[in-house]
């Protein structure tokens, strides 16, 4: 017996955990019905996890508290709307411009390329946002940061809300709260298949795994390289990693960038499965909410935040509205528990923040600079000169 | 910032031009709004009245986000935390104004003399409400994180902003909720060149102009408010002198707390309506108010406050209300990227 836990301490054991973990999770959907809720869950699990992953590299390896990360869902989901949808009706004529479209979709005018190709693009698109939002924040330390990335957020998710009252000839921005819908479905050209998520959603979820395996890689490998090192030494203590080399400008933007294009591409599998694209789903409740998966999780930990991702996308997506929505009603309240799903998450934040800090998969070192106060020239009781 | 030594003319063309959007730049910047609208009326009709209307209603809401930008300012000013759970009680101050009016049974018919009677008593029980949340949430959520890196309180401040908006919603549901129109505050008191004062205006000027006054003598003449201005100019000094630093702090809560009652009561007469986004809304606002003054500084944040209002109703009333958000952020982005420590604030660390 106490040969396993010494078997899962080595590199090999660490592998074959992760292996095991990979496996179940690839065969999770056969276990249920092709279209239970289950499965839509894990859907938006899956989802939840790319984006707390993409945030983790702004906030847990960098340390650029950003506030904002809602715009970037929304870039990658409205990319989707307007490339895959026949938002722009009569764009290239009657017959609208088709890219590797399945047959159904190419009858249809508007823009419509292949899901893969959107989600390129929409990772593009996020990041050159993220780097721009990132410029003005240059200059800034600490919580002026969180403010201005707020602030573009909330921008972002006003014009998403009024896109409708903008136009260019005859098209709107954003169709408001009328969504774009609907979006088309992926396809993959070569083996000619498309997805249905009217009567499958297995694709879907294996479609967002392998998504997710990439987001993991992308992270893994960032963390360990020399822009990783970067980025942590710029959060232990900024001068010193100036006066080290490190570029403060580029390597702050290509944080931005990174974690913008990580959420841009969730944000367009996630409007390509919701299957309408609303502006109500862009609200700064949102940014809290994978602020407070990657807090709960350990901020700079890539399994920490993937466990806090995976926790709260299940008590928001499964536990509060299908299990426990009537507990309060049962105890004779009259309400809902789903309409209290924030303020359970503003309570997570400040318990984590209070009790556990480093959350609860910590990384070791992000553990040190939090309880044993490394850079304590950054706490509220600095000594100015 | 040396002054400058050479005289303008001497000065090669291009540093001027940057010296000179270095000082006035935000003065400009701000002025664009209420001088393009006051060229378009003056060319459509030749009167200045609508606008004059636009900065009056400008200029009392301004006075309840400077009430609340008040209570950002201070707490900046002492701990450098950008408190982001004010809003929200403002919009509890709100709330239990508006249900404890209701509980005196103050209607649209009560008396003059019952009515007064009643605000005031209201206002003091909305004040104090604030006070003690707003200390609580301080004791809770920000002392345990005193030697934390900065971000921890800011993130608990953000939670604590949560928990308070759903206790909003359970209060008085999701949706905009009306209360009595107690005070009829749109019915017109006179006319000055065109521009109406309405006793919405009066209350709101009326309230503000005495508490604002109050407060920032007791900060600049008291010996609490010398104790607060030590700490806030170096917390360890400050201890070494004797004074309960802890103490101090938990007094700027209550003074913030007490502003944003009042602030709360304000606003639910003046605006008739509450509802539990409105703190979130009012707090981004707010805070924008105080930075555009210079964080930690009083004056600063009214003068933020009165201008936001202006910038605010223009943009409601001429643009549309659905983009007033767009603009207010707009200038809280350009002022903390262009001139971090605002129209009258001192060089900070944020500046860099």
């Amino acid at each position: 017996m106490s040969a396993l836990p010494e078997f899962l301490g080595t590199k090999n054991g660490q592998r074959a955990t992760v292996g095991g973990v990979l496996l179940v999770a690839a065969l999770f959907p056969l276990a249920f019905d092709s279209l239970a809720t289950q499965l839509d869950v894990a859907i938006f699990v899956l989802a939840y996890v790319m984006m707390a992953l993409g945030l983790n590299i702004v906030v847990g390896f960098a340390g650029l508290l950003d506030l904002g990360y809602v715009a970037f869902y929304a870039i990658g989901a409205y990319t989707i709307g307007w490339l895959a949808s026949d938002h722009f009706t009569g764009v290239g004529g009657d017959e609208g411009i088709h890219v590797a479209a399945s047959n159904f979709v190419s009858s249809i005018p508007g823009i419509h390329l292949n899901f893969f190709l959107v989600l390129i693009a929409a990772m593009i698109i996020a990041a050159v946002l993220g780097a721009f939002i990132g410029l003005p924040t240059l200059r800034l330390r600490g919580d002026y940061i969180a403010i201005v990335t707020l602030a573009f957020g909330e921008i972002i998710g006003r014009i998403a809300l009024n896109g409708d009252e903008i136009t260019f000839g005859d098209y709107q921005l954003t169709n408001g709260q009328q969504a774009i819908s609907p979006v088309d479905q992926p396809y993959l050209p070569g083996a000619d298949y498309e997805f249905d998520s009217a009567f499958n959603l297995r694709p879907y979820y294996w479609a967002g795994l392998i998504l997710l395996c990439f987001t993991l890689f992308v992270n893994f490998r960032l963390r360990d390289s020399r822009l990783g090192r970067a980025w942590i030494a710029l959060r232990e203590d900024e001068v010193a990693a100036a006066s080290m080399g490190v570029p403060l400008v580029r390597t702050k933007l290509l944080a931005y960038a990174a974690g913008a294009a990580l959420g841009g591409i969730a944000g367009g599998f996630l409007g390509s499965y919701n299957n309408a694209i609303n502006s109500n789903q862009f609200q700064f409740s949102f940014s809290i909410f994978v602020l407070a998966m990657v807090i709960l999780g350990g901020m700079g930990s890539i399994w920490g935040v993937t466990a806090g991702a995976v926790a709260l996308a299940v008590i928001d997506r499964y536990l509060i509205p299908e299990v426990l929505d009537d507990l309060p009603s049962s105890f004779g309240l009259d309400f809902q528990l789903t309409q209290l799903s924030f303020g359970i998450f503003g309570f997570l934040l400040v318990l984590i923040m209070v009790l556990r800090p480093e959350g609860l998969f910590p990384e070791r070192r992000r553990k040190i600079e939090l309880t044993e106060g490394v850079g304590t020239d950054e706490s509220v009781f600095e000594v100015k000169a | 910032m040396n002054a400058p030594t050479v005289p303008w003319s001497q000065r090669p063309a291009v540093v001027g031009v940057r010296a000179f959007f270095g000082r006035f730049g935000l003065v400009l910047t701000l002025l664009v709004l209420p001088v393009v609208y006051g060229i378009q009326d003056l060319s459509e009709d030749g009167d200045l009245s609508r606008l004059g209307n636009n900065l009056m209603d400008g200029l009392s809401n301004g006075a309840i986000w400077a009430l609340i930008a008040l209570g950002y300012t201070l707490v900046y000013g002492i701990i450098e935390l950008i408190n982001f759970a004010h809003g929200e009680v403002f919009m509890i101050g709100s709330f239990v104004a508006a249900s404890f009016w209701g509980t005196l049974g103050l209607t649209l018919t009560t008396g003059l003399p019952g009515l007064v009677i009643g605000l005031l008593a209201t206002l003091i029980v909305a004040m104090l409400t604030c006070a003690s949340l707003n200390v609580m949430i301080e004791r809770v959520a920000y002392r345990p994180l005193r030697n934390a890196p900065k971000l921890a309180p800011l993130i608990t401040a953000v939670g604590f902003s949560f928990i308070l908006q759903n206790v909003g919603i359970l209060w008085r549901g999701g949706s905009q909720q009306g209360v009595d129109n107690l005070i009829r505050q749109e019915e017109e008191v006179f006319q000055l060149v065109g521009v109406i004062i309405s006793r919405g205006d009066l209350l709101a000027i009326g309230v503000t102009v005495p508490l604002v006054f109050v407060v920032t003598s007791f900060i600049a003449r008291s010996r609490l408010g010398k104790a607060m201005r030590a700490t806030a100019q170096d917390p360890e000094a400050a201890r070494l002198m004797g004074i309960n630093v802890d103490q101090t702090i938990s007094l700027t809560f209550l003074l913030g707390g007490l502003l944003a009652g009042a602030a709360g009561l304000v606003y639910a007469l003046y605006q008739t309506n509450v509802w539990f986004f409105q703190g979130f809304t009012a707090g981004l606002i707010a805070f924008t108010a105080a930075v555009m003054g210079g964080i930690g500084n009083l004056r600063g944040a009214v003068l933020g406050g009165l201008i936001i209002g202006c910038i605010q109703q223009i943009s409601d009333n001429r643009i549309g209300g659905e983009w007033t958000p767009v603009i207010v952020f707009g200038y809280l982005i350009l002022i903390m990227t262009f001139r971090p420590r605002g129209l009258l604030g001192e060089q900070t660390r944020e500046a860099g």
